[in-house]
């Protein structure tokens, strides 16, 4: 069961091609990392799933019925805004009828109470966005994601700017709420991820994807990124079903 | 002074319009300066004197025909900033140019009497009419009732757009009717301080509330009540040193907003 069929998209920033006859199936509960170079598609994927870019062609088939998280990058709005914690994780709870006058519920302010709980952020439940570090805004926006209850939930670059005890946390988060939903993360962090994902997608304008059953090689990955992991093998991260045979499946 | 205010007419529109422009200030204001938005807001208040220009020149009342080049203005930037390359700032340069460059030309070609432009560049408070004081009413009615009804979708738009779009909010229809706003808040304004000067009374109020409050609906409420103490305290020096009430009010108001700056460092 898919939740996600991406079939050969092409996507256009202008004259510039994004992704190019893109393909991608992703697996209900899933966690999938979407690597690759910078400017090689990532984020354009996550905003074509997300309906925020529509592809010149290909189709783009999201399970009936199913409700998505987006955990956007930290740059993409202004810290200095003048919004509390509490207020940034309600947000997810409008819905896209607007009413006038619309009152949030006591059942929404108990739910964003909870994940706060949940996400260990309780006490900077009133403080402004500003003050938080990168980790705890982190948290607020995964929070955010959360409050609507989604079954997917995506990530752009969750781990930029953390340490690499919060990157740890919130990859540790994220594998436990993979238990109930479809995780999909875009990341840089080649060092932690290998140990929470079970199928990867480099993209670079199109997209190479390997799930459980099929392996990728770091020959694969070299040539994807068109530089060396030594990285990889030096942290020990490239495990199980990562190094093996060379193949070439899309 | 209090005198003045019961005896004479255009005294009394004048604090009326004062009240309504402060309104005004502190609720889009707040807005321009978070969505970021203050030079558009600039480009706005200039596309409008082409309109005012046409005003004489067809003989209507100017702000009629300026509040629709401003509003022209502002979704034509909106829609081109959407669907092509071209950027917002550059856009808004070029509107800015062309409203004034269009409102001389109108005025130059309008017969007979020429109208002293000083009125619609520098605002002149005590000028204000009965009709021009409904306009005001109206439109501050409008603007503070739209923003105030759907304060949250407002708050989540100005915060994180993208956002809103993932929510599955029609944020370029929010962005259309934020301009709208924009543009009605301006044109109303430029009776008081003028079009050179609007802008000044748009982010000075909120720039001060701001230094006291990290909350967008006390910042509102907040530049609200400095915009009245701007425009009510410029007003009453003006009378009382007859010196032009625009001027007065901006320098009076960037003279408390810089002072408490200091002060709260």
């Amino acid at each position: 069961m898919y939740d996600v069929e991406v079939n050969n998209i092409n996507v256009y920033y202008g004259e510039v091609c994004a992704l190019e006859n893109a393909s991608i199936m992703i697996r209900n509960k899933a966690f999938l990392g979407i690597i690759g170079p910078n400017g090689g598609g990532k984020s354009t994927l996550l905003k074509v799933l997300l309906h925020l870019k529509k592809p010149l062609s290909g189709a783009v088939k999201i399970r009936e019925g199913l409700r998505l998280g987006y955990v956007p990058q930290h740059a993409s709005f202004d810290r200095s805004f003048p919004i509390s914690v509490k207020d940034v994780v309600l947000m997810g709870e409008l819905e896209h009828t607007m009413k006038p006058f619309k009152k949030y519920k006591v059942s929404d302010m108990d739910k964003v109470n909870e994940l706060l709980d949940l996400m260990k952020i309780e006490d900077l439940r009133d403080r402004q966005i500003g003050e938080l570090s990168g980790g705890q805004l982190q948290k607020v926006l995964i929070a955010r994601a959360l409050v609507s209850n989604p079954d997917v939930l995506l990530l752009d670059e969750p781990s930029s700017s953390l340490d690499t005890a919060t990157k740890i946390e919130v990859f540790e988060f994220l594998k436990k709420l993979n238990e109930k939903k479809t995780i999909v993360v875009v990341t840089h962090d080649m060092e932690h991820i290998f140990n929470y994902i079970d199928s990867i997608a480099c993209v670079n304008k199109s997209i190479h994807y390997h799930d459980e059953d099929r392996e990728i090689s770091i020959d694969n990955i070299e040539e994807i990124f068109g530089c060396p992991i030594n990285v990889l093998l030096q942290t020990g991260t490239l495990n199980r079903r990562v190094i093996s045979r060379r193949e070439d499946n899309d | 002074m209090i005198d003045a205010i019961l005896n004479y007419n255009f005294v009394q529109n004048a604090f009326l319009a004062a009240f309504f422009a402060s309104l005004l200030c502190g609720i889009i204001g707040t807005v321009i300066v978070e969505k970021r938005l203050v030079s558009m807001s600039g480009g706005i208040a200039h596309a409008s004197f082409g309109g005012i220009g046409l005003g004489y020149l067809i003989g209507v009342e100017p702000i009629i025909p300026g509040l629709g080049f401003s509003i022209f203005a502002a979704l034509s930037i909106s829609k081109i900033n959407r669907s092509s390359h071209a950027r917002a700032d550059t856009l808004t340069g070029m509107f800015w140019a062309i409203g004034m460059a269009l409102g001389i030309m109108f005025i130059s070609l309008s017969s007979g009497y020429k109208p002293d432009m000083t009125t619609y560049l520098f605002g002149d408070i005590l000028t204000v009419t009965d009709f021009y004081l409904n306009i005001m009413m109206v439109s501050t009615v409008v603007v503070v009732f739209i923003v105030v009804a759907f304060f949250d979708y407002w708050k989540g738009y100005m915060f994180d757009e993208e956002y809103m779009s993932v929510l599955g909010m029609n944020v370029v229809f929010m962005e259309k009717i934020l301009f709208v706003l924009i543009s009605c808040s301006i044109v109303i304004l430029i009776k008081v301080v003028g079009i050179i000067l609007s802008i000044a009374l748009l982010t000075i109020p909120p720039s001060t509330a701001k230094l006291f409050t990290k909350n967008l609906k006390s910042m509102m409420v907040l530049s609200t009540v400095f915009g009245l103490m701007y425009n009510g305290g410029g007003l009453v020096i003006s009378y009382y040193l007859n010196i032009p009430s625009g001027a007065t009010i901006i320098l009076f108001s960037s003279f408390v907003y810089f002072t408490l700056m200091i002060f709260r460092k």
